[in-house]
């Protein structure tokens, strides 16, 4: 097991300096700098400016500073609004969109794994067909379709719920159920796939014949072993739920990561771009680290199977 | 004694032996196969036929299809001109879907988006499908080391996050249709090499790929004539679904302003202009992108899920 942690913690951090190392290269190989806009600053001003910034200096030299002010978890300053670091927008924004990614996965993994479990146990009644009407309805309905709809419905036509910003429980609504659609779908119908297929493991039959009630049988021996497959993709739907906060907190006015991020790009705010996409990245790898230690604890057939290996 | 005798020989009681009469059989015909064989196409052809819900995704597709080849033709409005004495107009018999804010035709500009998006589809996927089959395909049969490190590099490239590294590629080459094809390629032919390897690692140890290589056949027509053709089954189905991802890629891009630029429409585009004016009532705006996003989408994922029961019937449940 602790091999194992050390490989996979290596491979980890191999990754992230790759994606650093590309976004770095990617971000300078666009031409020109980002000075040299619509207005036509003094020669000298650009000198100044580009010295401040430190991109007169050589671009291995520019590499290496970036990465040792990474080490000390700098992520530099911004160019568009200046006076503000990538640091102090990631601190202000980070927090909400956590709360909204939070409360997005709750959701959808509660809601999910019960549509799922339900599905199942009515394999092929009228409950399994309209809940995975509803799943497929729900993976193929973009986020930001199921967005301007939620707010169509329950803002405009009915309004039950605020459009925008993120102040109050109420407000937090309308967002989390748009973001939340897409991963429920999937996990309900990967939940129904395993959970049919555990139901006709003889383990199941045992427990049957044993008398057991089948709340017990479900969610004490069925539930269990049919979960694993959804702890597998929790990793990269984090990933998709993340990339979702962008349009979502776009679309409800909403003070988070994703608007940073994608302001900045409209901005052409280089640093920024780079900073928040090193941060994202961060967080999704140790996402997927994560999943899969939690996946080897979670089934123990996975650690015997890599100790023979050895 | 005569009795038990009786009673063995008589296996169900009051059945009487007369009713059993031997069937004269023709030894010489005795192995024929009573129902016509199927190839294995046909077969999942037909399963796909029964599968209802996959086959109105497959008709709803092949609208589509025709209402992108013609829709532009057949309306009599342009994509692009502007008439600013027709804004905002509701659906009529002149403007089918409406008008947008600058008098656009709405009818027109959602056919043009169908072009866009089954375009960025289909050939997003036709590339995964190049790539993913070469790079999975060379993996998956050479095996061993090669195979250890060409998968360390997939697994690299899986753990990005797909969107981000599209939206990255966007910025550093400016947004428009060829840029949106060429970022979602960068990542998108993981997910396929995957499938083919590990399709290919089962197969290529299959007794008649060794009787194939033991007349001494060349590696290249043994991956070409004895691997791929058995690796279809999978790859059809992964295709069938990278098209709505990609679908769904090129309008979030359009969406968030990075994708299709202004005087070109796009779903995306034109869902986030409808989106502007939610309280001006302008519905149709909104409305008629992100239903026909939506139908597409739902399309091909139901075609593909029916596709993956059609084709992999040990899977089906």
């Amino acid at each position: 097991m602790n091999t194992y942690f050390i490989k996979r913690f290596i491979a980890m951090i191999i990754t992230l300096w790759l994606i650093i190392t590309g976004t770095f290269f990617l971000m300078h190989s666009v031409p020109g700098s980002p000075f040299n806009e619509e207005r036509t600053t003094n020669e000298a001003i650009q000198k100044n400016l580009e010295a401040y910034y430190h991109l007169d200096e050589p671009l291995l030299v520019q590499y290496g500073n970036y990465l040792t002010a990474l080490l000390h978890l700098d992520l530099g300053p911004s160019i568009k609004k200046s006076s503000q670091t990538v640091n102090e927008m990631l601190g202000r924004g980070f927090p909400v969109s956590f709360e909204l990614g939070f409360y997005t996965l709750i959701l959808a993994v509660i809601s999910g794994i019960t549509l799922g479990i339900i599905a199942a146990l009515r394999h092929n009644g009228v409950i399994d067909y309209l809940s995975m009407s509803i799943a497929v309805l729900g993976i193929s309905i973009p986020n930001f379709v199921m967005a301007t709809f939620l707010i169509e419905q329950l803002a405009v036509n009915f309004p039950i719920f605020p459009v925008a910003t993120w102040t109050s429980p109420k407000h937090m609504v309308l967002p989390t159920l748009a973001l939340a659609t897409g991963p429920m779908a999937i996990i309900a119908r990967l939940t129904r796939t395993s959970m049919l297929e555990v139901l006709t493991q003889d383990y199941i039959r045992t427990a049957k014949a044993k008398g057991l009630s089948p709340v017990k049988i479900v969610f004490k021996h069925a539930l269990r072993n049919a979960l694993l497959p959804v702890v597998t993709v929790l990793g990269s739907l984090a990933a998709s739920i993340l990339t979702g906060t962008f349009v979502i907190e776009k679309i409800f006015a909403i003070p988070g990561m994703g608007k940073y991020f994608v302001d900045s790009i409209n901005n052409r705010d280089f640093p920024v771009i780079m900073g928040t996409t090193v941060f994202y990245s961060a967080i999704l790898i140790l996402m997927l680290f994560l999943v899969d230690l939690a996946y080897g604890v979670l089934d123990p057939r996975i650690k015997l199977h890599k100790k023979e290996a050895k | 004694m005569e009795l038990r005798k009786q009673e063995e020989r008589n296996i169900s009681p009051g059945v009487p032996d007369e009713w059993f009469v031997r069937k004269v059989q023709n030894q010489s015909e005795a192995e024929a196969v009573v129902r016509p064989s199927l190839s294995y196409w046909k077969d999942s052809w037909y399963r796909l036929l029964k599968n209802k819900l996959a086959m109105s995704g497959m008709a709803f597709l092949v609208l589509l299809a025709l209402f992108a080849i013609f829709g532009p033709i057949i309306s009599p409005h342009s994509v692009e001109t502007q008439k600013l004495t027709l804004q905002n107009l509701p659906p009529s018999s002149e403007f089918w879907f409406g008008t947008d804010d600058l008098g656009r035709d709405v009818f027109t500009r959602t056919a043009y988006g169908a072009r866009i998006s089954l375009f960025v589809g289909l050939v997003a996927a036709l590339i995964d499908f190049i790539i993913g089959v070469v790079y999975g395909g060379i993996s998956g049969y050479k095996g061993g080391k090669t195979d250890n490190l060409m998968m360390r590099f997939v697994e690299i490239l899986y753990g990005l996050p797909y969107l981000l590294v599209v939206i990255l590629v966007m910025v550093v080459i400016g947004p428009g249709l060829t840029t949106i094809i060429l970022a979602l390629s960068i990542t998108g032919w993981v997910g396929m090499a995957r499938i083919v390897r590990g399709q290919v690692l089962q197969i290529k140890n299959y007794e008649f790929v060794l009787a194939s290589k033991t007349f001494g056949t060349k590696t290249a027509r043994i991956i070409r004539k004895n691997l791929l053709p058995n690796t279809m089954g999978p790859i059809i189905v992964q295709m069938t679904l990278t098209i709505p991802s990609a679908i769904f890629a090129e309008a979030f891009l359009s969406f968030i302003g990075l994708g299709i630029q202004a005087p070109h429409a796009s779903w995306g585009v034109m869902a986030n202009d409808g989106l502007s004016t939610i309280l001006s009532g302008y519905w149709w705006r909104l409305f008629f992108p992100t239903l026909f996003i939506s139908l597409t989408m739902f399309a091909f994922n139901v075609l593909g899920d029916g596709l993956q029961d059609a084709l992999d019937p040990k899977l089906r449940r």
